[in-house]
């Protein structure tokens, strides 16, 4: 298709003006067949002005790319499902949710949705900690948002979402669900706590 | 059907054109009047709740005044969004759309009786839904993601707002197509074919949605199965939700392209790009959706990147659309006297509120717009996605791009349809600016809560444990654009219920038609709908297909229904 388009576009280099045109006073409903133009004609300035508007769509298409494949961003994907009748059967990791560590400094954390709370409500780690996010729903879907992060991610009924996020900086962070989820939605919060002193890693 | 009777011998077989009457044109008159009122009403209780919402962030709760009519800030939310962006806008387009076809192809509808058949399924739908919502029994926001579920009802009303808009538009296919056979070898006229390629566009992509209602959700709300599938449901929910834009945005381009010039002494620039570009918006605005669904989890990274690159694409046509329309209004603001690098934009036509109204339309989607670009990079979509910065981008888009275009074409529209003189002219003008300063405000000021704090989307965050003093610069600056916006949105309704009561038109009105600058019409590939409609459905189908397969392949209907406000 693109290809017949380029045949068939030829710039218009005299670029015409309204008062060239001024005398042509045509009503649109033509009665006799038309003779139709047999390329499509462009005025020089707005040839220009798709080149630019084409040059800075492949800029951004390749910053997608180069986000994608080199640095890879990470946006949530594919991990896997899990039955949400059956979030307390023994083996279910969303049972008892909570934070586990792997390895010094490397985390995961479990999370459930549902009305209206995230079960724990909150987690404490020490700077520096990369911490692997778990979450699912038990009811309705709910969002997952960790604010100053781009930790960013719907929490559906059936599906866990994962996503990874290194903590740098010492403070307060709030998990926020960003999805409407009922009555109480506005409450429904949970915090992460990223501390000096890592207390939590001596508590195991 | 009747068009069985059209001998098929092709473009040579040379039909009498059919004269449009004065009975014609009450026909379709009568169908656009009764669309228009109904969607014109419909905003008005939108917006009214709108301001609600405003206020509500800032600490001031009106819902406690309105029990049990609107029964919480959710209960309002849900109407604010069906009422302004699915009925003001569907009824307002349907209406606007079968005024203009007529007055495009100066013949009568095809067949009048289904238009009027479409009007009537659009109401009915629209009354059986807004039994359930009005009273809080379907509290589920305009987009009813499952598995909260509202009455069935509301699935099925909404259904058939769809499927009569469907109506309507294989009315306006069936007049295009008699009009094309009564005179062979003529290009299309501009707006009656930009009109059905917005059809078209909406009946491709609306496809979705009712096979998300008719598949998942209605039998399921009805308890014929027991559950559903989350995923599938938002999936098929937003192959829908993104052409859904360009349904409300394209019958404002049509505005801008072939209207407006003439409102301001202009011709059209480059007609046949024009119609390139809505030829361009059939094939690229479906499949693209899971730009919607970048932190959705049990989708490909792969398959969001394909997606990411197509919403590029179809940034194309719109970047092609602001140059053609400023280069067509300043073909008008030189005629009337205009000069200079810029200073011809004083002399468009600002004194009249119609223009104006439009005008500033533009501007804020020229804001709108580039926020939607960014919106569709990956890494800034993880920083906004579902914080307000999205209802601040989609109130520049939907909220005024269109919303301010149609009122402005309600100017000139109410006035030919009532036969009344436009009521205080200077108020509508007063209504155009209020609404452009407090959209640009309230716009602001959403953006950045969301981008800064990620202050979180469709919440009652005036009463959100979590918000913090420091987004208050931010919340008084949105109410004080909320503030404009309850008093323009009063100036217009003042200005359209007085013209219902002001004196008979002294002047006639005539639907503006821009000529275009260049007479000599489009090539033959422009005025051919087989390639780009084979194109939009050979796209869809690579671009949804393979991963619509999977889904539905491994679909678990596990998800009870719940009821949960
Ligand atoms: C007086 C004018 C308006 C005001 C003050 C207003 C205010 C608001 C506010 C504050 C929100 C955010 C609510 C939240 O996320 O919690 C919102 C959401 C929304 N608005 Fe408006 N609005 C106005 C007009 C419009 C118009 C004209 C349209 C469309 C034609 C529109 C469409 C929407 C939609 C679709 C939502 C999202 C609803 C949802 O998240 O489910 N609004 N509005
Ligand atoms: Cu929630
Ligand atoms: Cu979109």
């Amino acid at each position: 298709m693109s290809e017949h388009e380029q045949d068939a576009i030829v710039e218009d280099g005299s670029s015409e003006t309204a008062a060239d045109q001024a005398g042509h006073e045509e009503a649109l409903h033509v009665e006799a067949p038309q003779e139709t133009a047999s390329h499509l004609h462009i005025d020089r300035y707005e040839a220009a002005w798709i080149r630019i508007s084409v040059g800075v769509l492949v800029v951004f298409m390749i910053a997608v790319t180069i986000s994608s494949f080199a640095i890879g961003i990470q946006l949530p994907g594919v991990y896997d499902r899990i039955n949400p009748n059956e979030l307390y059967e023994p083996g279910s990791p969303f049972a008892e949710p909570g934070l586990r560590e792997l390895a010094p400094g490397k985390y995961e954390a479990y999370f459930r949705g549902q009305i209206w709370s995230f079960v724990p409500n909150e987690i404490h780690v020490p700077v520096g900690s990369e911490v692997t996010f778990y979450v699912t729903s038990q009811d309705v879907q709910h969002g997952f948002k960790i604010t100053e992060t781009n930790v960013n991610v719907m929490v559906l009924p059936g599906q866990i979402s994962t996503l990874k996020h290194t903590f740098d900086e010492a403070g307060e962070y709030q998990i926020i669900c960003h999805e409407y989820c009922g009555q109480l939605h506005h409450t429904m919060y949970a915090t992460i706590y990223v501390e000096e002193d890592a207390p939590v890693a001596d508590a195991q | 059907m009747a068009v069985s009777t059209v001998p098929k011998t092709g473009v040579a077989a040379r039909v009498e054109p059919v004269p449009l009457t004065q009975a014609d044109i009450n026909v379709a008159d009568r169908i656009a009047g009764t669309s228009i009122f109904i969607a014109a009403s419909a905003l008005l209780i939108g917006v009214t709740l709108g301001v609600m919402q405003g206020l509500e962030h800032v600490g001031i709760n009106l819902y406690v005044y309105v029990q049990p009519w609107v029964a919480s800030y959710y209960h309002g939310l849900t109407m604010h969004g069906v009422l302004n962006a699915l009925v003001w806008t569907t009824f307002f387009i349907v209406g606007f759309f079968t005024f203009a076809i007529v007055r495009s192809l100066n013949r009568p509808l095809r067949w009048p009786r289904l238009n009027v058949l479409a009007l009537i399924v659009m109401v009915f739908g629209l009354l059986l839904a807004a039994i359930p919502m009005l009273s809080n029994n379907a509290t589920v926001l305009y987009t009813f993601y499952p598995p909260m579920k509202a009455d069935w009802t509301f699935y099925m009303g909404l259904t058939l707002v769809v499927v009569g808009s469907w109506m309507a538009g294989w009315g306006f296919y069936a007049t295009l197509i008699a009009w094309r056979k009564e005179h062979p070898g003529q290009n299309q006229p501009f707006i009656a074919l930009t009109i059905s390629i917005t059809m078209a566009l909406w009946q491709l992509c609306t496809l979705g949605v009712a096979a998300e209602i008719l598949f998942l959700l209605l039998p399921w709300s009805l308890g014929w199965v027991s559950g559903t599938d989350p995923l599938l449901g938002r999936t098929l929910f937003w192959f829908f939700g993104h052409p859904l834009v360009y349904f409300w945005l394209l019958p404002a381009y049509i505005s801008w392209y072939a209207m407006l010039p003439k409102q301001t002494d202009g011709k059209m620039f480059s007609e046949p790009l024009a119609r390139l570009v809505f030829w361009l918006f059939l094939l690229l605005s479906t499949p693209l959706g899971f730009h919607h669904q970048y932190a959705d989890p049990g989708i490909p990274q792969a398959w969001k990147y394909i997606h990411a690159v197509l919403t590029y694409g179809v940034a194309f046509p719109s970047l092609l659309t602001a140059f053609t329309v400023i280069a067509s209004l300043e073909v008008g603001a030189r005629a009337r006297g205009g000069k200079g690098y810029f200073g011809w934009i004083r002399r468009l036509n600002w004194g009249n509120p119609s223009y104006a109204a439009q005008n500033l339309a533009m501007v804020l989607f020229a804001f709108g717009g580039i926020g939607g670009i960014t919106n569709a990079s990956f890494n800034l979509n993880l920083a906004v996605h579902n914080t307000m910065w999205i209802p601040g981008h989609f109130h520049l888009t939907v909220g005024s791009a269109t919303t301010l275009t149609f009122m402005g074409i309600a100017y000139w529209l109410v006035p030919k349809l009532t036969k009344r003189n436009l009521f205080a002219p200077k108020l509508a003008l007063a209504q155009a600016w209020t609404w452009f300063i407090g959209m640009l405000l309230m716009g602001n000021g959403l953006h950045l809560l969301g981008l800064h704090f990620g202050a979180p989307r469709r919440s009652m965050l005036g009463s959100a444990p979590y918000a913090s003093a420091d987004w208050n610069p931010f919340l008084y600056e949105s109410v004080v654009g909320v503030i404009f916006l309850s008093i323009s949105a009063t100036l217009f309704y003042v200005v359209i219920v007085g013209t219902l009561f002001n004196r008979r038109l002294t002047v006639p009105i005539e639907m503006p038609i821009a000529e275009p600058l260049d007479p000599t019409p489009a090539p033959k590939w422009l005025d051919n709908w087989t390639p780009w409609l084979a194109g939009a459905i050979g796209l869809v189908l690579l671009s949804y297909g393979p991963m619509l397969y999977q889904l539905i392949r491994d679909m678990t209907m596990w998800s009870q229904p719940w009821r949960v406000w």
